[in-house]
């Protein structure tokens, strides 16, 4: 019994230590963000007690209560950039769900040949493009964009972020697909259905809890995706990771400036972590198991 | 464009009526070549305007784009003109496949090309071919193969993550209360943008003034604690941060794998009286086997892309020792905007990874035979 307590103790003494690790950056973020700058030097840590909170961070970037209903370039430049990221993360996993289902249900329902390529090297296909750095395509897709007049345009940050994610989606919803009894379809395909309608009225609604996961994880990698986006776009375009990049050598030593606006970026981000777990870790778990 | 054939007995067998007249496959071709052909002329205008043969033309390629996607339609329509049931089949790789296609191997072929090309994007005098100059230049780069060592380092990281991981993962395999609580703190790392992690831990954190973790530090006994210029701490540090934001992937699919264990194979060996040990060695870590493995091949592929954290919180120093080739690569272009030695250097890197992957891949899969 002795030994079992002690056990107990170990297990939630690693599970806390490690809980502490994992939030104490954003602890420290979101508690920077109200500091002044005597309390930044002073290093200390608890609102209230240590410091006392103040607004200056927030005011700078628009969004404290006596600034949030006056005019304000900050929060203007930073809802531009939020709107920005928001449109084209979720374009562009919307874009490449719909890309991924489709072949996914192709591969695990039909026998296909492209050239020389049947099923598991057109499936190998797909899953190999997650193993493209970015870098590699970031300088000729630069200079093609460049040709083409799509440098610093949604649809071109759309289109390559879709890229980067579609074998994401083709790895997650092949299992899914594979999991769903076949005889549904056939006994639709006898009373009449088209191949079409089948995968879109009985295939699809069992599937969406797990489109919902495919949809949510490639929503978080768009969102926080930097490098190419640093690249791509300059003004128009411009996404928030951009934004906060450019801030933080411009602005170090403004702790709360820059603690304000990495809190906004992340928060989005874990209020979906908080709520939506569930799905997340669906998402990655479905891609461990089958593998 | 090779055509996608249909092959017999498909898992979803459908019984097609599929009787296509002529007329309609001759219509399907019709499009197909129509639309290829509009594509090649407005090509042909564009390449000659912009060679300033001919004075009238458009301003940039995107009507050639337009063409191509509209060629693209084209030929996903005419499957079904010609094919009849089976193009509806077709349809459903094709989409993807095609802008696969579009989006990476043209470019990368466009690569190809360009890297062995002399083409500084600032000067007006536009791109040279110099043939293996860029390659000479790589092979007597001591920047670059620095960059590469240092990525051998950074994948050996891996295994210290997986360590941790794995560890984790037991845990919160276990009987314990508040799972639910544990599970989403663990992820939350992985939700954070590098971005914001680079601010958040890199700089402010780790400032060696005010930083907590430096008075954490200073109060442990180490007087004067700086992360980013000794080399060696340098590059432990970077390994850490990255190691914090992506422990969270693994342990959530070891955390399934674990969950996935057959129970009764676990009650018989506490029944013959094994200990927690003996337990994890002989069972757990055997049936986990190919789990583990794919976790790891998953993180080495996100490892192999690491970039952005060390962009922006080292830009590589001190002296290169945190450089990884991406981030050296990015450098490299933003300094001098050579766009043609810059793309050997990727595609250098990326035939290094096509060979590494490869091997890895093989390497698992056989010890996978083996074990089972």
């Amino acid at each position: 019994m002795k030994n079992n307590l002690s056990e107990k103790i170990i297990i939630y003494g690693i599970l806390l230590l490690w809980t502490f690790i994992c939030l104490f950056p954003i602890y420290w973020t979101a508690t920077t963000s109200f500091k002044t700058a005597a309390s930044v030097t002073q290093g200390l840590l608890i609102p209230w007690i240590d410091f006392e909170p103040s607004w200056k961070g927030w005011r700078n970037l628009g969004f404290s209560p006596d600034t949030l209903f006056v005019e304000s370039n900050p929060r203007e430049e930073f809802l531009a950039r939020f709107f920005n990221t928001a449109f084209i993360s979720a374009s562009a996993s919307a874009l490449a769900v719909i890309l991924g289902s489709f072949a996914a249900y192709g591969l695990s329902r039909f026998n296909y040949k492209f050239g020389f390529m049947r099923n598991p090297d057109i499936s190998f296909f797909f899953l190999s493009q997650l193993i493209l750095p970015p870098v590699v395509l970031a300088l000729p897709v630069l200079v093609l964009y460049r040709e083409l007049d799509l440098l610093d345009t949604h649809i071109g940050m759309i289109l390559i972020y879709t890229l980067t994610v579609l074998p994401i989606v083709i790895w997650i919803m092949r299992d899914q697909f594979n999991a769903v009894p076949i005889e549904l379809e056939e006994a639709a395909l006898v009373d009449g259905a088209s191949v079409w309608m089948s995968f879109f009225k009985i295939v699809l609604p069992i599937v969406l809890p797990g489109i919902a996961s495919a949809f949510i994880l490639c929503l978080i990698l768009c969102w926080n995706e930097y490098f190419l986006a640093a690249l791509i776009t300059s003004t128009d375009a411009k996404t928030m990771p951009v934004m906060v990049a450019s801030q933080i050598s411009s602005q170090s030593i403004k702790w709360w400036n820059m603690a304000a606006i990495s809190a906004a970026l992340c928060l989005p981000l874990i209020i979906v972590a908080i709520f939506l777990e569930r799905y997340i870790v669906k998402g990655m778990a479905a891609g461990a198991i089958k593998g | 464009m090779s055509e996608i054939k249909y092959i017999e007995r498909d898992p979803l067998y459908v019984v097609a009526p599929s009787t296509v007249s002529q007329t309609t496959k001759r219509a399907g071709k019709i499009i197909v070549w129509s639309s290829f052909l509009l594509m090649f002329v407005i090509a042909i205008i564009q390449t000659l305007h912009s060679n300033e043969r001919i004075s009238f033309g458009f301003t940039n390629w995107r009507p050639v784009l337009y063409a191509y996607i509209l060629w693209a339609v084209a030929i996903g329509y005419s499957r079904v003109l010609i094919y009849g049931e089976r193009g509806k089949r077709n349809l459903f790789v094709f989409p993807a496949v095609m802008f696969i296609i579009s989006i990476v191997i043209f470019p990368l072929l466009f690569g190809l090309y360009i890297s062995f090309t002399d083409w500084n994007l600032s000067s007006i005098d536009g791109r040279k071919f110099n043939g293996l100059d860029n390659f000479y230049q790589m092979i007597s780069d001591p920047y670059y193969w620095n960059a590469l060592k240092n990525m051998i380092y950074y994948v050996l990281a891996v295994l210290v993550e997986f360590t941790i991981a794995f560890l984790l993962a037991i845990l919160l395999n276990s009987q314990i209360r508040g799972r639910k609580f544990f599970r989403i703190a663990f992820l939350i790392p992985l939700m954070l943008s590098p971005v914001a992690v680079s601010w958040m831990v890199g700089k402010s954190m780790l400032e060696q003034r005010f930083g907590p973790v430096a008075s954490f530090a200073r109060w442990l006994g180490w007087d004067t604690p700086t992360f980013f210029s000794n080399p060696v701490i340098a590059k432990l540090t970077m390994m850490c941060m990255d190691a914090w934001t992506f422990i969270p992937l693994m342990i959530i699919m070891l955390l399934a794998g674990l969950q996935a264990l057959p129970k009764e194979v676990l009650e018989a060996a506490k029944v013959d009286g094994a200990n927690k040990w003996t337990l994890f060695k002989n069972i757990i870590f055997p049936i986990m086997l190919p789990v583990s493995l794919t976790t790891l091949v998953i993180r080495i592929i996100f490892k192999l892309k690491l970039a952005d954290i060390i962009i922006i919180v080292t830009a590589g120093g001190p002296g290169g020792a945190t450089d990884s080739v991406t981030s050296f690569i990015v450098r490299e272009y933003r300094d001098r905007s050579n766009v043609g030695y810059g793309t050997l250097l990727s595609f250098v890197y990326l035939i290094f990874i096509v060979i590494l992957m490869t091997i890895l891949i093989r390497f698992v899969n056989r010890w996978l035979q083996r074990a089972s």
